[in-house]
């Protein structure tokens, strides 16, 4: 038994070996671990998904137009209604324009605080780690809340900028929002990087050190892409959570009517099924679900070639 | 951030002062203090105004206290507790129900999984571990709709059940789990436990579950803030107040900002109220952050 030991990575070999009786036990075991959570995702993950693209896949018939309304099968008319569908292919547009500009920014901005609380050039790093974090702890409702008093024109302490451009006005709004987004999220991701950051072995750049390079040229060519994954990892959830918005502008929607019901791809889904049209609605989902999916992988390969290289 | 990175390394050369310059010293400070402001301004611009009345929020200069902040804030804690039979404390109640209860019972279950996915060989592994992190990539807000409808028909819609039974579930955890079995629970461990006689399960609630009590924290804390934050899930599938957690019940009250201009305060004081127990608990958990992160970045 004692082989099995040697390897943790590949422990095939030494399995086989395990004398049946021992087998049946384990089989047992792993039936008691995984089962509890095992059920609770089939029936809260797999379920819902597979019930929302059957969903898709059915429309609502009428016999003439005061008929007893039915549901059948229907194919991928739903789907053709979603891609014919302007409202979706903007609010699409809105949320990869607020991507593209918002999450390097946030990313940037985490990695840059990381590497100054990293390097010796900063005094109080304690401090600045709470207080950069600090904003994480207010969940998106709350801050959502908070900033739009602050963007507000007559109640906001900034009344000498937000009496001179409204930022909640249609055009800015969306910016307004980056904005709630970026400050909740840097300390946060800035600490996943940072504690990558840590992890480096010291003797690393303890010779690049001695060689007389700078503090920026060891974050350039040694720190960073060291830390390459952990960035991923904050991009493909960046990236998710902003296909995903929709807490901060249903609670903009409070204080602006620039805000409409079909601002992100997620409150048009929630509108839709309002309305209520969940056929649409699942075909919506399920569309916005695959985007989510190809946009995270489009992300995992782009950085990991990056970080080959 | 890179353009700038790079032609400073250039002007540089590669061969720059080993110390660094008190220029590059200010420089960071500099930034580091300028958004230490960008930070906590809005966090004290709440706590500032949770100490006004009414008049006091729309009149005064809203980052500094008035006279009668003392007493002021006094009164609208009182007012945020009692106010419409005390549903703001029956609120922060449900969030702590919801994110601690789910939080900790979701973070042994994913950990349960994570810890046999990562230390025993069977058939299905590989496709078990995919999926659950296929569920990572699934966002919650896609789920709830259908969970909807699917509770709808038992019945559970506007219960207690709807959010806390969804909660549970944790894939991220799962995968944080299995990775930090695979480096923190050595295989010779799991072993002697086995000639001492140890049944497997017993084996991983006393043994395996003390080696990874870091990562376990680092779940629990990432489970608990999202149940905390959680907003669209109970906002579909709630409509008895007396069941919100802290967010929705404030994000309600907002709504009413216009016809009852009284409880802009009580939506202040509420959202201060409400963040002071998460502050708390992040602070002076924050190493575990660091920890586990870092197991998650890095393997």
């Amino acid at each position: 038994m004692s082989t099995s030991v040697l390897s943790g990575v590949a422990p095939a070999p030494a399995a086989a070996r395990i004398r049946p009786r021992k087998r049946l036990r384990n089989k047992r075991a792993i039936a008691i671990l995984i089962l509890p959570f095992g059920l609770l995702f089939a029936a809260f993950y797999l379920v819902p998904v597979i019930y929302a693209v059957i969903q898709s896949l059915q429309v609502i018939r009428r016999e003439g137009t005061f008929g007893v309304p039915h549901l059948e099968f229907g194919g991928l008319s739903q789907y053709f209604l979603v891609f014919q569908d302007g409202e979706f292919w903007s609010s699409i547009l809105r949320v990869l324009a607020f991507g593209v500009v918002q999450v390097p920014i946030m990313l940037g901005l985490a990695l840059l605080f990381a590497l100054l609380l990293d390097s010796p050039l900063v005094k109080g790093k304690k401090f600045f780690r709470l207080a950069f974090f600090a904003p994480y702890a207010v969940p998106g409702v709350i801050a959502a809340i908070m900033w739009g008093y602050l963007y507000s024109p007559s109640l906001s302490p900034f009344s000498f900028v937000t009496s001179q451009v409204n930022l909640l006005d249609g055009g800015t709004v969306l910016w307004a929002i980056a904005n709630v987004v970026t400050w909740v999220y840097v300390g946060y991701n800035m600490l996943i990087i940072y504690s990558a950051l840590l992890a480096i072995p010291g003797e690393l750049y303890e010779a690049a050190r001695l060689d007389g390079a700078s503090q920026m040229r060891i974050a350039w060519s040694i720190k960073i892409p060291l830390v390459m994954p952990a960035i991923v990892l904050t991009a493909v959830f960046s990236v998710i959570g902003t296909l995903q918005l929709i807490t901060e502008p249903q609670v903009f929607k409070q204080f602006t009517s620039s805000i409409t019901s079909t601002f992100t791809p997620n409150l048009l889904v929630y509108t839709t099924a309002a309305v209520p049209n969940l056929n649409l609605a699942a075909a919506f989902s399920v569309v916005l679900a695959i985007a989510t999916f190809i946009l995270s992988f489009a992300v995992l390969r782009l950085t990991q070639r990056r970080a080959a290289l | 951030m890179t353009t700038s990175t790079s032609t400073l390394k250039r002007a540089r050369g590669s061969r720059g002062a080993p110390r660094e310059s008190r220029l590059s010293r200010s420089a960071a400070m500099v930034i580091m203090g300028a958004f230490t402001l960008y930070f906590l301004l809005p966090i004290w611009w709440l706590l500032v105004s949770s100490t006004k009345t009414l008049g006091n929020f729309n009149s005064t200069f809203s980052l500094w206290f008035t006279p009668s902040s003392l007493t002021d804030i006094g009164n609208n804690v009182v007012k945020l507790f009692t106010y419409n039979e005390g549903v703001f404390p029956r609120w922060m109640l449900n969030s702590i129900v919801y994110a601690t209860v789910a939080g900790g019972l979701g973070t042994i279950l994913a950990a349960m999984c994570g810890y046999a996915l990562s230390k025993y060989q069977f058939r299905g592994r590989e496709l078990i571990f995919n999926t659950v992190l296929g569920g990572v990539l699934v966002p919650a807000t896609a789920l709830a709709l259908p969970l909807f409808l699917i509770f709808s028909q038992v019945q559970l819609t506007n219960t207690f059940w709807a959010v806390f039974l969804p909660s549970l579930v944790s894939p991220f955890g799962v995968y944080l789990s299995r990775i930090y079995a695979a480096s923190s629970v050595p295989d010779e461990i799991i072993e002697a436990a086995r000639i001492d006689g140890s049944g497997e399960i017993r084996t991983f609630f006393t043994v395996a579950v003390r080696l990874m009590s870091p990562a376990l924290v680092t779940i629990f804390l990432f489970q608990f803030v999202s149940i905390w934050n959680n907003f669209f899930l109970p906002l579909v599938m709630l409509r008895d107040q007396t069941l919100f957690p802290v967010t929705l019940g404030l994000y309600t009250w907002n709504s009413q900002v216009s016809q009852i201009p009284d409880i802009r305060t009580l939506v202040i004081v509420g959202a201060l109220v409400s963040i002071v127990p998460l502050l708390v608990a992040f602070l002076s958990l924050q190493r575990f952050w660091r920890n586990g992160l870092g197991a998650g970045g890095l393997k």
